[in-house]
């Protein structure tokens, strides 16, 4: 399982990509981090989650 | 009264408010804001006041006439780079401060070269792919710096809703996390202004050692 924003899902194996699209993220106005280290929007596609990752995902809107 | 006694009775005078240790915490530390619209000419003000030494301000646009109703310019300003613009409105307001400026458009390819000399970093944007972009870079490339972001300020809701959260161990997000201006609610000074002051005072609490939102 891995823990996205606090909630589990059975996300192994699943790209950052694939995990965003599934909880309706937009990929290109998010920062996420695997395990306390940035993973760059570049690295979306291939970076496959794990069993016991712990991931934070924060989304930005528009306007300042 | 000349520059000399001016400078003296000014740092005197932010001394007398805050203490000599803050006020040198404050005069010694450098941020940058990245983007000079509706966040980031309310928080260079804010800081300039406060009395932060070194400000890092970075816009490619010029100020025109849509950005009077939430952004620290003038009429007589129309036209002019934003840099060149904010740094003359800083200068009147505190003119012992030093200003970078950079009138360029933050990209990817130009973020390790241009933030790498600053403490901390202001994201001030308005189109969330960008602020993505930046906060994603700066966390990545440089583990060391805060980075300070407004995220939900749009519309004409209550100020009461914007906050700020702590959300990466170097990230503080300031606004209520929802309100986009993609969806047509518009965007008014005073709320604005309000995500603003979250995000200067969560600089200012970084310079003088207090980490928690």
């Amino acid at each position: 399982m891995v823990k996205i924003n606090g909630e589990m899902y059975d996300f192994a194996g699943k790209s950052i990509t694939d995990a965003l699209a599934e909880l309706n993220y937009n990929p290109l106005r998010v920062a996420v981090e695997v395990n306390f280290s940035i993973v760059p929007k570049a690295e979306f596609n291939e970076y496959l989650l794990k069993d016991d990752d712990s991931v934070e995902v924060v989304q930005f809107v528009g306007g300042g | 009264m000349d520059e000399f006694d001016l400078e003296k009775k000014m740092l005197e005078s932010l001394e007398g408010r805050i203490g000599k240790e803050r006020l040198n915490l404050l005069r010694n530390s450098s941020v940058a804001i990245c983007g000079l619209g509706g966040l980031g000419s309310n928080v260079a003000i804010a800081l300039a006041r406060a009395g932060v030494g070194r400000l890092h301000i970075i816009d490619f646009d010029r100020v025109d006439i849509s950005n009077l109703n939430r952004q620290q310019y003038f009429v007589k300003q129309l036209g002019m780079p934003k840099t060149d613009a904010l740094e003359d409105n800083l200068k009147e307001i505190f003119p012992f401060i030093e200003i970078k400026k950079d009138f360029v458009k933050i990209d990817e390819n130009n973020i390790p070269t241009l933030l790498k000399d600053d403490d901390i970093i202001c994201e001030a944007f308005d189109n969330p792919d960008a602020k993505a972009t930046l906060v994603g870079s700066v966390l990545k490339l440089f583990p060391e710096k805060y980075i300070v972001s407004g995220s939900g300020m749009a519309g004409f809701g209550s100020t009461n809703l914007i906050k700020t959260e702590r959300r990466l161990s170097k990230l503080y997000i300031c606004g209520d996390g929802f309100s986009d201006i993609d969806d047509g609610i518009g965007l008014v000074s005073s709320r604005v202004l309000a995500a603003a002051a979250h995000e200067a005072n969560m600089i200012i609490r970084l310079i003088i050692g207090e980490e928690q939102p």
